[in-house]
């Protein structure tokens, strides 16, 4: 079994280094797909059309916002799939078999001393990292992720309960569902203003400033759908796999 | 002259990669395999792809080790190969 | 020669062949499941690191519009705030930053003259389009990532071990 995969790997290998030789150089910006009108006008045409200084998040929130919706579906579907395969409900003694070993009973003084100065300033830092996209790196995804990684570092330092009085699974879902209802809302009003789904230049009729403003506003509208559903599923995610689908004890 | 801090990001990149599958510790996989994910950041943020190199640093470097951390502690630690 | 010039080139896409080989060899016929998803993740990021290689372009920045490029813009934006929306676009469209003329005259030069329109050159950036496209490729990877270690705590609590060599004994004894 090992050799057979062995050979079928440096078979693949062979011909993709064959194939690599057709690629363009390394940093050619004449190369093909640094010269598709596409990608050029979303690098010239995007700031006076969004007046959004970051290309990559009006990209993803704006021009191709019909992808990430379903992309945030995706990761909806991935919590929604984990708590199918794991959870476990009712609390019967013959299906825990071995309890973690690295369980602490009491807190350490410097990991809750440290841990009670650290998560409010990344809960800090994911806000600013979601509403300061349009102009630096960062957005719905990042943001998202460190505001989960901020309650899955609270589950690691106390345990799983304390982290489970602010997010309790019943409140992770609903947050994860109001994540794509304010996305696809978004695109529903642009729908009933008379506009295509996710075109955000309709909106101008709820939103201040012109055209380009309402695009920039919808964006972190979205954005900010999108940290919701992210930081849900993220949290969902680690306390299922920590606890095994107990949601008793994490590791 | 960055080329050479290029090149040594991706020797090391293929070398943290073997590393992370040889161990036979899965925990020392899954902090491995978090390195691994960091210097793929430090890659692509020399590249330009500053949002990109972000989600990894947070997703790759950070949660996903945890996941993998959090699963190796409710099964088993060794592995045969 | 000719050999050294070709990798000097490309070898961006010789490591990046190189370690999908490695996450393929992986997945194939490591025996725990665990090392399997390991290797499954490195096969996403050689892909990805594939795709950013070829949005990479050579002397090029990162894909935001720098401060001084969109600063003189705001500030005249602030200042008619009632006008409609091609009042703005024209206001956008009055600020002329010429990537070329900062790069040899440093950051002064954007202050001083206020040029007519807002040129950007689509080489001094660096590709946004497959930035975004691996962008939620990563976080997706993770949602995946996740799914397979679930499948694998299940399996876990079923047969009592992550080796798959052992599962499959175990299925085919119980036939």
């Amino acid at each position: 079994m090992k050799i057979l995969g062995f050979i079928a790997v440096i078979i693949t290998g062979i011909l993709l280094l064959q194939a690599e030789r057709d690629f363009p150089d390394w940093g050619d910006p004449a190369s093909p797909a640094n010269n598709y009108r596409l990608s050029q006008h979303y690098i010239t045409q995007t700031f006076t059309e969004t007046t959004v200084p970051n290309m990559v998040t009006a990209v993803l929130a704006d021009y191709r916002g019909y992808d990430t919706m379903f992309e945030t579906v995706v990761i909806f579907t991935a919590g929604i799939a984990i708590i199918g395969i794991l959870r476990v409900f009712g609390s019967s003694s013959q299906l825990e078999h071995k309890e973690p070993t690295l369980t602490a009973k009491k807190p350490d003084l410097i990991v809750d001393t440290t841990c009670r100065l650290l998560i409010p300033i990344i809960q800090l830092f994911a806000l600013y990292v979601v509403a300061h996209g349009h102009h630096s790196p960062g957005g719905g995804f990042q943001g998202g992720v460190i505001f989960g990684a901020s309650f899955i570092l609270l589950a690691l330092a106390r345990n799983l309960q304390t982290a489970q009085k602010w997010l309790p699974e019943s409140r992770v879902l609903t947050l994860a569902g109001a994540g794509i209802f304010i996305y696809a809302g978004f695109g529903v009003a642009a729908l009933v203003l008379g506009g295509d789904f996710l075109d955000y230049g309709i909106l101008t009729k709820l939103l201040p400033g012109g055209v380009e403003d309402a695009r920039s506003h919808s964006m972190l509208g979205v954005e900010i759908g999108v940290a919701f559903t992210v930081t849900a599923i993220m949290f969902s995610i680690y306390s299922n796999l920590a606890s095994n689908g107990k949601m008793k004890e994490g590791i | 002259m960055i080329w050479i801090f290029d090149i040594i990001i991706l020797v090391f990149l293929v070398v943290t990669a073997l590393i992370s599958l040889q161990v036979k510790d899965l925990l020392s996989a899954a902090m491995i395999f978090g390195v691994y994910s960091f210097l793929m950041c430090l890659l692509w943020s020399g590249m330009g792809a500053v949002d990109v190199a972000f989600t990894e640093a947070a997703v790759g470097a950070g949660v996903s080790a945890v996941f993998l951390i959090s699963t190796v502690l409710r099964t088993k630690r060794r592995s045969s190969d | 020669m000719e050999f050294l010039e070709t990798i000097s080139t490309k070898f961006n896409y010789w490591i990046y062949i190189i370690i999908m080989m490695i996450g393929l060899y992986a997945m194939i016929s490591k025996n725990n499941l665990v090392k399997k998803l390991i290797g499954m993740s490195i096969f996403q990021t050689a892909i990805i690191l594939f795709y950013v290689s070829i949005g990479y372009k050579e002397n090029a920045t990162i894909p935001i519009l720098y401060h001084d490029q969109v600063h003189g813009a705001q500030h005249e934006e602030a200042g008619d705030q009632n006008e409609l929306s091609n009042a703005v676009e024209e206001a956008a469209k009055e600020i002329h930053v010429a990537a070329d003329e900062q790069a040899e005259h440093g950051l002064e030069a954007s202050h001083v003259d206020h040029p007519s329109s807002l040129e950007i050159n689509p080489d001094h950036f660096a590709n946004p389009l497959p930035h975004v496209l691996m962008l939620t490729a990563i976080v997706v990877g993770v949602a995946t990532l996740g799914v397979g270690l679930a499948i694998t705590q299940k399996l876990y609590g079923e047969f009592g071990s992550i080796e798959e060599s052992e599962i499959l004994e175990q299925i085919k004894s119980a036939k």
